[in-house]
């Protein structure tokens, strides 16, 4: 959410028409970002977890926002566990994802990735370079003991 | 669920290539009203399925007099853009499943969220 905040100004002049969530859990992400970008856009919450996806919905009702949950899994990962447990490097999920990623994104359009420094964020960037898309850390905090950097990526070219 | 959403959804049950779009049964739909955004109307009808969304506002009786073929210039079309507002984001599939058109499988509706999770066998 922070790293949306600082890209506020970005994220309205872009004015995007469609916003997607893979993992929404309680959906703030999602609430926050369309505080941020407005009733002007679709707001598609996924998530495999269909009390994640009610609590999501009750959550967009709270802050007076619209948001569409969905229950369904887009990478063919496998039950319930995938909701917090990613496996090697804890990147099993997000490695199935990546390569979608290059053809869901329109032409101006951004993509926001959460990564601890288990995750390799370096080597995610390296990865989706191959994909076409441009990426960079654009905040990194320490939370406990985690070092989490949020990574923004865009198609190279824009 | 909004027909919005539904317009998005398709069944990718194994070995179906034509899984678009779901039949809706719906066994409890509720009418809310929304705050009318024509912007958001006149952005959303490029990505619809324009008959997709015909025929689902068809099947839950909603269809109000919608065209079967996109009108041009709906963009300043009040009249028409308020219709289309109401089905896109006023009707609601509270309860019921949406059927794959080929396989038949059925995907639940809960408290207004569409279930597309598939089962092992199925992927």
């Amino acid at each position: 959410m922070d790293a949306l905040e600082k890209d506020a100004q970005k994220l309205q002049l872009l004015s995007p028409s469609v916003c997607v969530e893979v993992g929404s859990g309680s959906g703030v992400v999602s609430a926050f970002l369309a505080s941020i970008v407005g009733p002007s856009a679709l707001y598609i919450c996924t998530d495999v977890n269909p009390e994640a996806a009610q609590c999501t919905k009750e959550t967009a009702s709270c802050n007076r926002v619209s948001l569409q949950p969905v229950v369904t899994d887009l990478v063919g990962s496998r039950g319930i566990e995938a909701a917090w447990a990613g496996g090697k490097r804890g990147r099993e999920v997000t490695d199935r994802f990546l390569p979608l990623v290059s053809q869901l994104l329109s032409a101006d359009g951004l993509f926001y990735l959460i990564a601890v420094a288990e995750n390799d964020p370096e080597e995610i960037i390296r990865s989706l370079g191959n994909y076409g898309l441009t990426g960079e850390s654009c905040l990194s905090t320490r939370a406990r003991n985690e070092r989490l950097s949020v990574l923004r990526f865009h198609r190279k070219g824009t | 669920m909004k027909l919005l959403t539904h317009n998005m959804l398709m069944s990718h049950v194994k070995g179906v290539t034509k899984g678009y779009p779901l039949l809706i049964k719906a066994t409890e739909v509720k009418v809310n009203e929304v705050e009318f955004n024509p912007q958001f109307v006149s952005r959303m009808i490029p990505k619809v399925e324009w008959s997709a969304l015909v025929k689902a506002a068809e099947e839950l009786g909603h269809r109000q007099d919608l065209p079967a073929e996109l009108l041009a210039d709906y963009e300043k079309n009040e009249e028409f853009l308020k219709k289309v507002h109401k089905v896109l984001l006023e009707v609601e599939v509270i309860e019921g499943c949406l059927q794959c058109p080929e396989s038949g499988r059925e995907f639940p509706i809960t408290k207004g969220i569409p279930n597309m999770l598939l089962n092992e066998d199925e992927v």
